[in-house]
C-alpha cells in the first residue's frame, strides 16, 4: 500500500504523452535535420554542402521551435512542469539513458576520435566535417574542423532550446532577458567573433582564437607560451587582448561578482551555462540535492581550482628565463609573486571573513597550503622543466585530458539525462570555483526569503540545477547565499507563495540564520534568535 | 529521562520536536500512521502532477532523525490513557510517556452524502488519499470537485494537468467568497474557467451514485442534474482528526481545546497544529486555525513550555498565501470578503484581469489594515513592519514599491496602483 504511487508512477505513464500533430510534424522535422547529418557522418556525399548545411540545421532548429510551440503554444502563462517525472527522458528512464549514451558517444568522438567525423589533417575533409566547410569559409575562409562543427551545433542547441525556454517562462521576464543574453553572447562573441577575428590573420600576422567571454580559468590555455607569443607578436591588438584576459580576471570579475553575483557570468554570459540553460533545462531536476552530494561539490571543485593554479603558474613558469635583464618577469619573480598574491588573498579573507567560513574555511586552508607547498617545493627542486616531478606540460596535458575533455564535454555534458545540468559547472569549473568564493564573501547577491510564507513543499530545490536544498533555508526563514548559485531564478519562479527573490542588496543582513521565524511572537523571535 | 511523546508527524509535532531536541536533551518519540518520514502535505498535489516524487516532499533526509535522537515510530494510536500515561495502539502495542502532545492534524469533512464511502470517492488530505486517487485514474473520463475552497482548486488543477475533464460544484455564489472580496472571486472564476474547469457555482452535492461494482458512476445536484464522473473528490473543508480521544478524560470540542498555552485540560498534555482548538479566538484569527504556519509557531512555542520556558502562543499579525491554477496570492493583515463596518478597501485590478491588490484599512482613521495582492508578489517583512508601526493607507500606497518582492525586471504597477487611489479618493470626497 504505501509504496502504491510511486510504483504506478513509474510503471504506466500517467502522463499525457499524446504528441499532437504539430509535434509529430517539428519531431519528424528536427529529426530529419540530424539525420542529414548522420548520414553525413557515414560518408554519404552530398553534392550541394551549403544547401544541404542550410537545410539540415534549418530543420534541427525549426522543428525544436515548432515542438516548443506545440508544447506551451496553446496553454496559459504559468509553470509548465507537468509530468516531468513521468517522462522517460526527465526522469532518467529509457528514454534518459539512450539520450545520455548518445550524447557521451557523441563526445568521445569528438574529442578523440574527430578522423570519424571527416577530419582530414593535410587535405579536403570528408563526412559530417566536410558539409560545414562552406559555412567555415564564409565566416573565416577556413575550412572546417570538428570544433567548428562543435561550435555550430552548440549555438543552434542554444538558439533553438532558448526559445524554447523563452516560450516555457514567457510570464517571467527575468528568465526571458537572461536568456536572450546567454543566446547573444554564444552566438557573437563565442562563435561570430573569433571566426571573423580569424579572417584578419595573414601569413605575418595571426591572433590566437579568443572567445572574449571565456576568462581563465575557464579557458585554462589561455597563457599557455604559444597563445602568449602570438599576442606578444601581433602588436597593440594582441597586447590588447592579453591585457583584456588578465583584466578579465583581476578587475572585471570581482568588480561584477561584487556587485551582482556570479550569475552575472554563469548564468547570463557562459556558454556552458548557455547550454546547460537552455537544452539541459529539461534535466535540471536530476541535480543531487544530498548534503553528501554538497560535500563532494566542495572537495572537487576546490581540488580543480587548485590543479588549474598550480597547472598554470607551471606552465608559465616553464616558459619564462632567468635573465631579469631581457624581460623583467622571470621564472623567480613570477613564482614570489604568485606566492605572495595567494598569502596575501588568504590573510585578508582569514582576518575579515573568518566567521563566515566555518568549515569551509578549513578545506580552503588546507587546500591553499598545498599550493604554496608545491611552489616552494617546485622552486628549489626543479631544474628547468620541471615542477615536483612532473613536466609542466604533463601537467597541462593532464588537465586537458581529464578536466577539460572529459569532465568539462564527456561528463559535462553527456551525462546531463542522468547527473543533471549543471554537474561540470557545480562539480568542475575552476571558473565557478573562484566566483563562488567571491560570491559567497564578497558580493552583494543573495537571495532573500520571504519571512514566514515557506510551507516547504519542495518545489524550490527539486528544480535547482545547483543541487542547492533551497527549501533547507526558506524553511528557517533564511537568506540563501551559497557560493554555487548561479542565480538562474528558476526557484523563484517556480516557488507557490511567492518566497524567493534574487537581490543585490547591501552586505548587513545578507547571511541571518533564523531560528523562530517571521510571524510568531515577537518576543520568542528576539530570545531565540539572538544568541 | 523525560520521555516526551508527539502523536502525529506534520508540521507542527516535527518542529515541536526539532526545537525540544535544541533546548534539551530529552527523549523524543513522534508517532505517526501515515507515513515513515515526515513530508510536506502542502506539496501533494505536486506529486500527481509529476513536478515532483513523494522523496522531494520531505524536508529532511532519512538520516536527520538518528543524528537528532528522535525516535520514530509507525503506528496508530487508539486511546489515550492519561491516568496511566499511557498510550495503546491499534496492533495492541503500548507507549508510555512523561509528556504528550497531540498534533494530529485534519481530516476531509464529509457531511453524510449518500454514496460519500463509494469507491472512487476521496477527500485529498492523507498520502492514502493520493494513493486511492491515483489508484482511481485510470480509465477516468469526469471527475467532479464537492467544494470550492483551497484544497478543492488544487485538486482541480491536479486532475486537470492529466488531462481529465473537471466539473468543480461550489455552494457559494462565486468561488471561495467567505474570504476573498467580490473583484478577487470574480478574478479566479475566470480564471477557473480558462482553463477548461466547468465551474458550477451555487451548486450543492444531493447523492453519490454507485455502479454494479459499489464504484462512483455519477453524482446528482440541487440544480437536478446528473453527472457521470468515475472519480469524486470531497474537498469541503476539514475538521480536526481526534476521532481516538473520544473516550480519553482530555477536553475535546470540535478541536482539543487548549489555553493560550496549548495546554490541555489534563497536565502534561498538549495540542497543537490543526487538530487545536483555543478556548477563545486570538483576535481576529479563528479558534481552529487549520494553516501550516500556525502549526509551525505552535510547535515552536510548545517546545519552550516543556523545556521549562512556559510560554504563551502570541501569534503575530495574521498573513497567509496560496496559489489559483496560475495565480498566486498572500495576504497580509485582515482583509473581510464583506467589509465590517469600520473598514474601507481600496481596489486595483490590472487591465489584464490576473493581477490586482485590495487594501483595507479604518473608515476614520486611515489606519492600514490588510492587504489581499494576487499576481504581485509582496514582502511579509515589510506589511509586518507596517502593522506593527499602524501605518495609514496613504503611506502605504505611496511606498509600496518598498513592499514589492516580484523578482528583478518584472513590470511594475505601483505608478498606476497610485493614480487610481488618487482619483478614487478625491471623487469620494
Ligand atoms: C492538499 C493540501 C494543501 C494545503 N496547502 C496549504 C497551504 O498552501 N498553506 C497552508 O498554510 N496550509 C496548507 N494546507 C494545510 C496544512 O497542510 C495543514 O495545516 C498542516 O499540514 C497541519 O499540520 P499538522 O502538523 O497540524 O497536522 P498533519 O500534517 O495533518 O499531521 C498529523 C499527522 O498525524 C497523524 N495521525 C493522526 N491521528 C493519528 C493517530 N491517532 N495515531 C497516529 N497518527 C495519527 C496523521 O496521519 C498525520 O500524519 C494544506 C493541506 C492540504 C491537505
Ligand atoms: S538557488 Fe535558485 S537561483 Fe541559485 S542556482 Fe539554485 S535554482 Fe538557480
Ligand atoms: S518552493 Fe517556495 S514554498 Fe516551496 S519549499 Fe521552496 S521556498 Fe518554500
Amino acid at each position: 500500500m504505501k509504496h502504491n504511487v510511486e510504483q504506478s508512477m513509474s510503471l504506466t505513464s500517467p502522463a499525457p504523452t499524446n504528441l499532437s500533430l504539430m509535434q509529430k510534424f517539428a519531431t519528424f522535422l528536427g529529426v530529419t535535420g540530424l539525420g542529414i547529418l548522420l548520414l553525413a557522418a557515414f560518408n554519404i556525399n552530398f553534392p550541394h554542402k551549403a544547401l544541404w548545411l542550410t537545410i539540415s540545421l534549418s530543420a534541427i532548429t525549426i522543428g525544436t521551435i515548432a515542438f516548443s510551440y506545440g508544447l506551451y503554444g496553446n496553454t496559459a502563462e504559468g509553470i509548465k512542469n507537468n509530468g516531468v517525472f513521468f517522462k522517460s527522458i526527465s526522469n532518467r528512464g529509457f528514454l534518459g539513458w539512450i539520450a545520455g549514451i548518445l550524447l557521451t558517444g557523441f563526445y568521445v568522438v569528438l574529442y578523440f576520435y574527430p578522423e570519424y567525423l571527416g577530419l582530414v589533417k593535410d587535405g579536403d575533409n570528408t563526412g559530417v566535417i566536410a558539409v560545414f566547410d562552406p559555412l567555415s569559409r564564409l565566416l573565416s575562409g577556413n575550412p572546417a574542423s570538428q570544433w567548428f562543427v562543435y561550435g555550430t551545433l552548440y549555438t543552434v542547441a542554444i538558439f533553438a532550446f532558448g526559445i524554447k525556454f523563452m516560450w516555457k517562462y514567457r510570464h517571467n521576464r527575468y528568465e526571458v532577458i537572461r536568456t536572450g543574453s546567454v543566446m547573444f553572447f554564444q552566438t557573437a562573441f563565442a562563435f561570430i567573433i573569433p571566426e571573423l577575428m580569424a579572417r584578419l590573420n595573414t601569413d605575418t600576422f595571426k591572433l590566437p582564437y579568443y572567445d572574449l567571454k571565456n576568462v581563465w580559468p575557464l579557458n585554462y590555455y589561455n597563457f599557455e607560451g604559444y597563445r602568449i607569443k602570438e599576442f606578444v607578436n601581433a602588436g597593440n591588438i594582441g597586447l590588447a587582448l592579453l591585457i583584456f584576459g588578465i583584466a578579465s580576471i583581476f578587475i572585471i570579475t570581482p568588480i561584477l561578482t561584487y556587485k551582482y553575483g556570479k550569475r552575472w557570468y554563469c548564468s547570463w554570459v557562459c556558454g556552458c551555462g548557455g547550454l546547460a540553460e537552455t537544452a539541459g533545462d529539461s534535466f535540471r531536476q536530476l541535480s543531487d540535492k544530498s548534503k553528501f552530494a554538497w560535500k563532494v561539490e566542495r572537495w572537487v571543485i576546490h581540488s580543480v581550482l587548485v590543479f588549474i593554479i598550480v597547472t598554470t603558474t607551471a606552465v608559465v613558469h616553464s616558459y619564462l628565463g632567468h635573465d631579469t635583464s631581457k624581460y623583467w618577469l622571470t621564472k623567480n619573480t613570477f613564482l614570489i609573486g604568485v606566492s605572495v598574491f595567494l598569502t596575501v588573498l588568504f590573510a585578508l579573507i582569514w582576518i575579515f571573513k573568518r566567521q563566515e567560513l566555518k568549515k569551509d574555511a578549513r578545506y580552503g586552508a588546507i587546500g591553499y597550503l598545498v599550493i604554496i607547498l608545491a611552489f616552494v617545493a617546485l622552486h628549489y627542486t626543479s631544474g628547468d622543466s620541471k615542477i615536483f616531478l612532473f613536466k609542466a606540460n604533463d601537467l597541462r596535458s593532464t588537465y586537458g585530458f581529464l578536466i577539460g575533455s572529459i569532465f568539462s564535454g564527456v561528463i559535462g555534458t553527456g551525462f546531463y539525462p542522468i547527473l543533471g545540468s549543471r554537474v561540470w559547472c557545480r562539480f568542475g569549473c575552476p571558473m565557478a570555483a573562484i566566483l563562488g568564493i567571491q560570491q559567497r564573501l564578497f558580493s552583494k547577491f543573495r537571495i532573500t526569503t520571504n519571512g514566514g510564507q515557506c510551507i516547504s513543499c519542495g518545489n524550490c530545490s527539486t528544480y535547482c540545477e545547483m543541487g542547492i536544498d533551497v527549501r533547507a533555508y526558506a524553511q528557517k526563514g533564511e537568506n540563501i547565499v551559497r557560493a554555487s548559485c548561479v542565480g538562474c531564478g528558476i526557484c523563484s519562479a517556480v516557488c507557490p507563495r511567492g518566497v524567493l527573490k534574487l537581490e543585490n542588496g547591501s552586505q548587513e543582513g545578507r547571511i541571518n540564520p533564523n531560528e523562530v521565524l517571521l510571524g510568531n511572537d515577537v518576543n520568542l523571535m528576539d530570545l531565540v534568535n539572538r544568541k | 529521562m523525560e520521555h516526551i511523546v508527539i502523536i502525529g508527524n506534520g508540521i507542527s509535532g516535527v518542529t515541536a520536536a526539532r526545537h525540544i531536541r535544541k533546548l534539551s536533551d530529552k527523549k523524543i518519540t513522534i508517532i505517526s500512521a501515515e507515513t515513515d518520514y515526515f513530508f510536506s502535505r502542502t506539496a501533494l498535489m505536486y506529486i500527481y502532477m509529476g513536478h515532483m516524487k513523494f522523496e522531494h516532499t520531505q524536508p529532511y533526509e532519512n538520516w536527520f532523525w538518528k543524528k537528532n535522537r528522535i525516535e520514530l515510530k509507525n503506528g496508530f494510536v487508539q486511546q489515550v490513557d492519561t491516568t496511566n500515561k499511557e498510550l495503546h495502539f491499534a496492533d495492541g502495542d503500548k507507549m508510555s510517556y512523561d509528556k504528550l502532545i497531540i498534533a494530529t492534524g485534519s481530516k476531509p469533512n464529509k457531511f453524510g452524502w449518500p454514496g460519500q464511502d463509494l469507491d472512487g470517492v476521496m477527500g485529498m488530505y492523507h498520502k492514502q488519499d493520493l494513493e486511492s486517487l491515483e489508484k482511481h485514474t485510470p480509465g477516468t473520463k469526469r471527475a467532479v470537485i464537492v467544494g470550492g475552497g483551497l484544497i478543492g482548486i488544487e485538486l482541480a488543477e491536479m486532475l486537470v494537468s492529466r488531462n481529465i475533464p473537471v466539473t468543480f460544484l461550489v455552494r457559494e455564489t462565486s468561488f471561495w467568497n467567505g474570504v476573498l472580496p467580490a473583484g478577487e472571486s470574480e478574478m479566479i472564476n475566470r480564471h477557473i474557467r480558462e482553463h477548461h474547469i466547468d465551474l458550477r457555482l451555487d451548486t450543492n452535492l444531493v447523492e453519490i451514485l454507485a455502479d454494479e461494482n459499489g464504484r462512483a458512476r455519477a453524482v446528482t445536484t440541487d440544480k437536478g442534474e446528473t453527472i457521470e464522473c468515475q472519480v469524486v473528490g470531497l474537498t469541503a473543508g476539514v475538521s480536526p482528526n481526534i476521532d481516538f480521544l473520544k473516550d480519553s478524560a482530555i477536553e475535546t470540542n470540535r478541536g482539543v481545546l487548549v489555553n493560550r498555552h496549548l495546554e490541555t485540560n489534563i497536565s502534561d498534555v498538549y495540542a497543537i497544529g490543526d487538530c487545536a482548538q483555543q478556548h477563545e479566538a486570538i483576535g481576529l484569527r479563528r479558534p481552529i486555525e487549520a494553516v501550516w504556519y500556525t502549526g509551525r509557531m505552535m510547535g515552536e512555542t510548545v517546545a519552550q513550555t516543556i523545556c521549562g520556558n512556559r510560554t504563551e502562543y502570541k501569534p503575530g499579525h495574521w498573513f497567509n498565501s496560496a496559489k489559483f491554477l496560475d495565480i498566486e496570492y498572500q495576504t497580509y493583515g485582515w482583509v473581510f470578503a464583506r467589509p465590517q463596518e469600520y473598514e474601507k478597501q481600496f481596489y486595483w485590478e490590472h487591465e489584464g484581469g490576473k493581477k490586482c491588490i485590495r487594501i483595507s484599512y479604518h473608515k476614520d482613521t486611515n489606519e492600514f489594515l490588510g492587504i489581499n495582492n494576487f499576481g504581485i508578489r509582496m514582502r511579509h517583512e515589510v506589511f509586518d513592519k507596517w502593522l506593527t508601526e499602524k501605518r495609514d493607507v496613504d503611506y502605504v500606497i505611496n511606498h509600496l514599491a518598498e513592499a514589492n518582492f516580484d523578482p528583478e525586471f518584472f513590470a511594475r504597477h505601483e505608478a498606476e496602483i497610485l493614480q487610481h487611489f488618487n482619483s478614487q479618493t478625491l471623487t469620494n470626497a
